[in-house]
């Protein structure tokens, strides 16, 4: 069964704050979210669990942010939030939703993106995936009724790369997952090095079984002896399983990146340049935890439908849409440029934290690389390479 | 520790003291430097509260007014001393406040409330809260005290209060993330520097109307990191300094025909600012290069780069004569 929730409640009183304001006309705006569930894998170590409320609490507070601006343009917003369990039927949720409103924010593996996205009634309507990164969903795979706030593996790949770049560490090696999905991470961040003329050595798979708790120590300079010279050791574990034992443990000396040490993310903690810290605070007191890369790209959704409900006084999914892919369309972010969609496949251009757990390292585009349009488009599937031909733009 | 500092100056240096100075407020050190405005050098470091930003003079420059944001609370200085004299109740995280005509009465903005708190100074009592957009920073106050103004970061607006009822009257957009307002040529215009949306929108204060919009172009600078956070103006209201963040420039816009006419390099992420008595300098707080530009205007050329402590943000100029 699903599980929905009406989660705030609409404010009616724009009259009460003055209310003087160019964009008169009152607007009802109402967003679902969809989450499918879905079995997490097991893995070694249990430090970090997955929050149960990862992504809802991203839209909560875009909806508190929409309305807080909402209430002195007599602009409201209601939020309903349905989960879907693993194995049951995501497009049937979303097919449901579509009844009631033509704007949901999809939280759900590629699959049921697309699944979404192909559901009849929601043709017209206006999608946001902020939980697959697959770069397919923004090439060959896009949707003209997708747009996509969180960044593809690709944009994370090439942020990193940059910084390689940057610091020339030319060779790189590899490890790997056995899982589909660290295959594609790996795969991802191979052909973003050969991209930027970096040098890509051996490229290995984790097999193990052993509990690396008790001997990574044992393990893991034996698993890298092999890997040859390298200037850096890239980890591609999708599921956060193996990759937490790999630092300080690898035969040569070097530092380790991907899903463990240096990481590219769409949004982590020790962001708090740019305004990022108040972002922060807003959302620890009302999730009592950290926002995470999945909270941040929801609450981008959120926020850029409240952004351009602002803009035009308009509510509706065609209008909203319109805007959003236009030249005058951009979203404070906290990430220190205005965030913009791109016109060929819907992506959310956004800078990319290269962090590790205590601190920022730095942010992509790093400078010094440069591109016609915006250093943005640095990251990611640029027009010619995207192969999306389900937008104008 | 509280240094002797009035017995320290008069030993180091006071005999060529007097001078006017500016103070610095420095974000990251939770202390201000002071900045002796004939040597351009830094005199004083005194400590505050945590997280200094907003720094304010009382009208008579007997006391100075400090946003200690972590520490939740305004700081009132001696600035002959250093001492902190009290605090003032001022809401949580205040930010950045507006000193009303009347020198009694501190419009306060708490970032992470989205509420714009006033105080007595006098009585140190909080006469009213008023519920403004997300992330309140930008304030101003109007030169008859009839008005005062409130920009909230993430709301993008410019919220106009009544200082008589403390209620809003009008809330008008502006491009994203606004940051400054000030009120200009006698009231009549109010100006909003948008850090994200790269704009100042000025406003006609009758109406609460846009009647323009300044934008800005650095040479080789993608326009998004052209970035307009503080300004402020010179003699007469004729022209606007205007630090543009990222961009480590400093724009110099006529302010009737609303057009940049120059650009200064300073420092990197350059914030706030003040003038000297004259108006003859500016002084530009430089977040990420540590340090404070000083600019003469005449030529519009910057003349000399002072370090003073980590991410300075709030600059006030205190006369000394």
């Amino acid at each position: 069964m699903l599980r929905r929730a009406l989660s705030t409640s609409v404010l009616m009183c724009a009259t009460c704050f003055g209310g003087a304001s160019s964009v008169a006309a009152e607007v009802n705006v109402a967003i679902h979210y969809i989450k499918q569930e879905v079995e997490a894998p097991p893995t070694l170590s249990n430090l970090d669990p997955v929050p149960e409320d990862l992504g809802q609490m991203g839209a909560e507070l875009g909806l508190s942010d929409n309305i807080t601006t909402g209430r002195f343009l007599g602009q409201n917003y209601e939020l309903t939030v349905t989960v879907v369990p693993p194995g049951d039927d995501y497009a049937a949720a979303v097919q449901a939703a579509l009844a009631e409103t033509d704007l949901i924010v999809l939280d759900a593996p590629a699959e049921q993106v697309i699944e979404a996205a192909d559901v009849a009634e929601a043709a017209d309507a206006l999608l946001f995936n902020a939980g697959a990164a697959d770069v397919d969903l923004r090439a060959d795979m896009c949707r003209a009724n997708v747009l996509h706030t969180l960044p593809s593996y690709a944009m994370r790949a090439d942020a990193l790369m940059q910084f390689f770049v940057k610091r020339r560490w030319d060779d790189i090696a590899l490890i790997e997952g056995e899982r589909d999905s660290d295959q594609a991470w790996a795969d991802t961040m191979e052909a973003s090095a050969r991209k930027f003329g970096l040098s890509f050595g051996e490229r290995k798979t984790w097999a193990f079984d052993a509990d690396m708790r008790r001997n990574a120590a044992q393990e893991v300079p034996l698993f890298t002896q092999d890997l040859g010279d390298y200037d850096v050791l890239l980890v591609a574990d999708a599921a956060d399983d193996f990759a937490r034992y790999i630092s300080f443990n690898t035969w040569e000396p070097r530092p380790v990146a991907g899903s463990e040490g240096l990481r590219p993310v769409v949004w982590h903690r020790v962001v708090e340049q740019w305004g990022a810290a108040q972002l922060q605070s807003r959302f620890t007191e009302l999730a009592e935890r950290d926002m995470q890369d999945r909270d941040y790209a929801v609450w981008a959704a959120v926020r850029a439908i409240g952004e351009a409900v602002t803009r035009t006084g308009a509510g509706d999914a065609a209008t909203l849409r319109d805007y959003m892919l236009s030249d005058d369309f951009e979203l404070a972010g906290f990430k220190g440029r205005p965030l913009t969609f791109r016109a060929w496949n819907g992506q959310l251009r956004q800078p990319i934290p290269l962090i590790h757990e205590r601190a920022l390292v730095a942010q992509a585009p790093l400078e010094g690389f440069l591109h016609q349009r915006t250093e943005l488009d640095t990251l990611g599937l640029d027009q010619p390479e995207s192969g999306c031909q389900a937008f104008d733009g | 520790m509280k240094l002797p500092i009035l017995t320290t100056c008069a030993a180091l240096m006071c005999s060529t003291a007097l001078a006017d100075e500016i103070w610095v407020t420095n974000e990251k050190d939770d202390t201000i430097s002071v900045i002796d405005i004939e040597t351009l050098e830094v005199v004083r470091t005194i400590d505050t509260g945590e997280r200094p930003r907003g720094i304010t003079f009382s009208k008579d420059f007997s006391v100075v007014y400090i946003c200690a944001s972590d520490s939740d609370s305004v700081q009132v200085m001696d600035p002959e001393t250093g001492e902190i004299l009290h605090d003032l109740p001022s809401g949580e995280d205040p930010e950045q406040f507006v000193l009303h005509p009347d020198n009694r009465h501190l419009y306060i903005a708490n970032e992470d409330d989205a509420i714009t708190t006033v105080v007595d100074t006098e009585t140190r009592t909080v006469i009213a809260q008023i519920d403004v957009g997300i992330e309140p920073e930008g304030m101003a106050v109007s030169p008859d005290g009839k008005i005062a103004i409130t920009t909230s970061e993430t709301t993008n607006m410019a919220h106009w209060i009544d200082t008589e009822t403390q209620e809003l009257f009008a809330n008008t957009l502006v491009d994203s993330r606004p940051r400054h307002a000030e009120f200009v040529k006698d009231g009549t215009e109010l100006w909003v520097s948008s850090e994200i949306g790269g704009t100042i929108t000025v406003f006609d204060v009758a109406t609460q109307t846009e009647k323009g919009k300044i934008e800005f172009e650095v040479a080789n600078m993608h326009p998004d990191r052209v970035q307009p956070v503080g300004f402020e103006f010179t003699n007469d209201d004729t022209h606007a300094y205007v630090a543009l963040g990222p961009s480590n420039h400093v724009a110099v816009v006529n302010a009737e025909t609303y057009e940049v006419e120059d650009y200064i390099l300073v420092g990197r992420r350059v914030w706030h600012m003040d003038f000297n008595a004259d108006r003859s300098q500016v002084f530009t707080t430089n977040g990420v290069s540590g340090d404070v530009t000083v600019i003469d205007v005449a030529s519009r050329k910057p003349i000399k780069s002072i370090k003073v402590g980590r991410f300075p943000w709030g600059a006030a100029f205190r006369p000394t004569n």
